[in-house]
């Protein structure tokens, strides 16, 4: 079954061996008597959970309770097709950030470049549950998101390379992607930005429901790193989303490095898991190397977002093959860490996943590489016979209102009513 | 009459047929009250005017500390709770970063919400959201996402608050494109000014002044009415004049307009201009009435250096330079954090003899 996947050799922060990570730590809530109370917590969904982390004998908590519970009833936990859109959106994430560094090295793309390699099971294990509707919000590293969440590679390969086709006409670039169709709102410089403004969609979603008496189950996901979770709007969010009992996920996507600061000098307590229940919501931790398993957490947390129970905290424990951007040489980054994770690659773990359960066999899944391949390419001829965004555009888009007059009282912007240029208020 | 001659002001001549009607109305009303002009504080007229707009559409709704149960910590959202509920007020925990980015992905996802400040002192715990993430989202998404949010509560000095409660932020928020920076003073103008904003489509930072609050202005049956609105980005000119242009804007246009009282008993004779919208800027009123009394003399509440006034000076200077006949003049706060001390604080504001001063040495009558 899943025993491909099984991490459960494998402790919270990676081998036994590495010695930058803290020895392996217990973690069912049984064992931390000041957090006692997380079992009294009356958040039915979440005891299960709970008890995957604390039947683990193994510190890694992924969801392997609910894994084994799946085997018992003997299906897989997924279907031929789901498994070709999960492998395809991966081999998508992956092909268009290795173009995106070719394309930078070439100097085709330029500026603030961040991939994310390696972190494909995070994006896709949550964003393919999702309905067009639903809202995700990113970071910087925002490519993929987009893509998962549907923008085409031509549009963001546009965007990238600052082209007028691109998804935000080339005003937004690398680190700022938005589409209104796909409900991507953003793409974030700042670390923790994102934050608030997901709790904002999800707080839409809410008022949509309880005030305007529209049926509306959109959900909003999220995403942001390790470092943001020192961040004060972190814990602000987190906070008034279990206040109000928002439609949100938080994910974070914990890759143990914020440029060249390791998550465990700079954070207190590392396990940003437990930050969840702090403010009332259950927190998870998930492989992140391992998309069905983020896949299943997902599941969850979604369900229980749509029925309005409110927020989850999900901590991936992932982790990006290159460097913070292109311009990162590296270098503090252990070799050894680099190459166990390697050797987690999602990608090549859900192939073996796919072929050892005879869900599709090399060719399919060589086919769907290929066409891959053939996308990308075609994105990137795309964006470079696309042209440059024009002179007037540099002015445009300021202001949705196109003087800055605002709108009158008979609800039309004041600039189309011809008399009002004319002459100014008088007394 | 004065309805009639203040709505043609505000269109600029122009009459729709709604305005007709209104127009009517306004000559029925006029004939039917002998003295006219009804009195109403700039704390009503805000909270009328948001009032008004949360009824007209349901996707407006306020949040902000204190806006509910307490009624609004300067009264300004006295009854909404009470009047819409819960849901569409919101008693916020202190936190403004977290709640002006929960606003702002709000108004992301389609709805109008009003985010109140305490003072705009604080704004500068949400100052990352106000910009990054609401002024520049146009722009950056290529206007897919618009921002239809205001950033409301009271700016620049109260009264012996102390250096972190006095700061003006109009130089600091009008100096980013993407957002639109209103400054009220009358009751018509908090009025007016917050139902175009509330209707408004962008950003907009909503400048009020907490000693404003309580004083009474004479209000228009035309300002009453629930579709009033201003244009925003048009100034308005408080008392014309031909020897000398006042701009100035929230508290400082009722000193100006005593200064200009001063002034005509001196024989000069001030044009005193509302600029109402710092963001965007009137040039052309500016312009066009230093053309016309070739001085100015621009004031303002905030620190001087690269402030509004400095902005409305090189506008002038660039536009209107062979019409001026002295050098401009600019009066702003004294370049310290506010001080204490009553005595002290009267010094580092403003006063109505300070715009006389300069006033008379735009117009060579005093060193």
């Amino acid at each position: 079954m899943a025993t491909s996947f099984s991490s459960a050799t494998i402790p919270l922060h990676g081998s036994q061996e590495n010695r930058l990570l803290l020895p392996p730590i217990r973690l069912a809530p049984s064992s931390s008597s000041f957090l006692g109370s997380t079992r009294s917590l009356t958040i039915p969904s979440s005891r299960r959970l709970y008890h995957a982390h604390a039947a683990r004998r193994s510190p890694v908590v992924g969801v392997q309770e609910v894994v084994k519970d799946k085997k018992i009833t003997n299906t897989l936990l997924i279907t031929k097709e789901e498994g070709l859109v999960l492998y395809e959106d991966m081999i998508l994430g992956r092909s268009f950030e290795d173009m995106c560094a070719q394309m930078y090295y070439r100097g085709k793309m330029f500026g603030f470049v961040h991939l994310y390699n390696g972190q494909e099971a995070v994006s896709t294990g949550f964003i393919k549950l999702l309905t067009q509707s639903d809202s995700v919000v990113s970071t910087y590293r925002d490519h993929v998101h987009a893509l998962s969440k549907g923008v085409s590679a031509r549009a963001v390969m546009s965007e990238l390379f600052g082209k007028v086709t691109g998804c935000c006409r080339g005003q937004g670039g690398s680190m700022h992607m938005f589409s209104k169709e796909h409900n991507v709102l953003g793409g974030f410089a700042f670390i923790g930005e994102g934050i608030p403004v997901a709790t904002g969609a999800a707080f839409t979603s809410k008022y949509k429901r309880e005030v305007l008496k529209q049926d509306c189950e959109d959900v909003t996901i999220a995403f942001f790193g390790d470092g943001t979770c020192n961040n004060g709007q972190f814990y602000e969010c987190l906070n008034m989303a279990a206040l109000y009992k928002l439609p949100i996920i938080f994910v974070v996507e914990n890759n143990l490095w914020a440029i060249g600061m390791s998550h465990l000098r700079s954070t207190s307590d590392p396990e940003i898991w437990k930050k969840g229940p702090a403010f009332g919501m259950p927190g998870v931790h998930v492989d992140g190397m391992d998309v069905l398993k983020v896949r299943e957490v997902a599941k969850e947390a979604v369900t229980r977002a749509r029925r309005g129970e409110g927020p989850t905290l999900v901590e991936c424990e992932t982790y990006r093959f290159r460097g913070h951007s292109l311009a990162d040489p590296d270098e503090l980054r252990d070799a050894a860490e680099k190459a166990k994770y390697a050797a987690r690659d999602p990608i090549t773990a859900l192939k073996k996943y796919l072929v050892e359960n005879k869900l599709a066999n090399e060719a399919e899944l060589k086919s769907i590489e290929k066409k891959i391949d053939e996308l990308v390419e075609e994105a990137v001829e795309f964006a470079d016979a696309s042209p440059q965004p024009g002179r007037s555009q540099l002015l445009e888009n300021v202001f949705a209102d196109p003087k800055g007059f605002g709108i009158g009282p008979d609800g039309r912007y004041r600039c189309e009513d011809p008399k009002f240029t004319e002459g100014t208020a008088q007394v | 009459m004065w309805g009639i001659l203040r709505r043609s002001a505000v269109d600029g001549g122009g009459f729709s047929a709604s305005s007709l009607r209104k127009t009517r109305f306004a000559l029925v009303s006029a004939r039917s009250y002998a003295a006219g002009s009804k009195e109403m504080t700039v704390r009503d007229a805000l909270n009328s005017a948001i009032d008004e707009e949360m009824s007209a559409d349901p996707k407006v709704f306020v949040m902000g500390e204190e806006v509910g149960q307490y009624q609004g910590a300067y009264k300004i959202t006295k009854g909404l709770l009470e009047k819409y509920g819960p849901e569409r007020v919101y008693d916020t925990p202190i936190t403004e970063a977290g709640f002006t980015g929960i606003g702002v992905g709000a108004a992301y996802a389609g709805l109008k919400p009003v985010v109140e400040f305490m003072t705009f002192n604080f704004s500068m715990q949400a100052i990352d959201h106000i910009i990054n993430s609401a002024a520049k989202s146009n722009y950056m998404s290529a206007g897919q996402i618009n921002v239809p949010i205001v950033f409301r509560g009271p700016n620049g000095a109260a009264a012996g608050v102390g250096a972190q409660h006095s700061q003006c932020y109009a130089a600091w928020y009008a100096s980013v494109p993407g957002l639109k920076v209103l400054a009220p003073y009358s009751a018509e103008d908090a009025r007016g000014l917050l139902k175009a904003a509330i209707r408004d489509p962008d950003p907009v930072v909503f400048l009020e002044n907490e000693l404003l609050y309580g004083e009474s202005f004479p209000i228009s049956e035309e300002a009453l009415d629930s579709s009033f609105c201003l244009p925003i980005g048009k100034a308005k000119i408080e008392r014309e004049g031909k020897d000398v242009t006042i701009t100035t804007f929230s508290k400082m246009v009722g000193f100006a307009l005593k200064a200009a009282e001063k002034l005509a008993e001196e024989g000069i004779s001030a044009e005193v201009i509302n600029l109402r919208s710092i963001r965007p800027l009137d040039r052309a009123t500016i312009n066009a009435s230093v053309r016309k009394t070739s001085r100015l003399v621009t004031v303002e509440e905030g620190f001087p250096q690269h402030g509004v006034c400095a902005e409305i000076c090189a506008s002038v200077v660039e536009e209107s330079f062979s019409y001026l006949d002295a050098p401009v003049e600019r009066i702003a706060g004294a370049d310290v954090p506010m001080p204490y001390a009553a005595n002290l604080e009267r010094l580092a504001l403003p006063q109505v003899e300070d715009i006389v001063r300069a006033a008379k040495r735009a117009c060579y009558r005093s060193k």
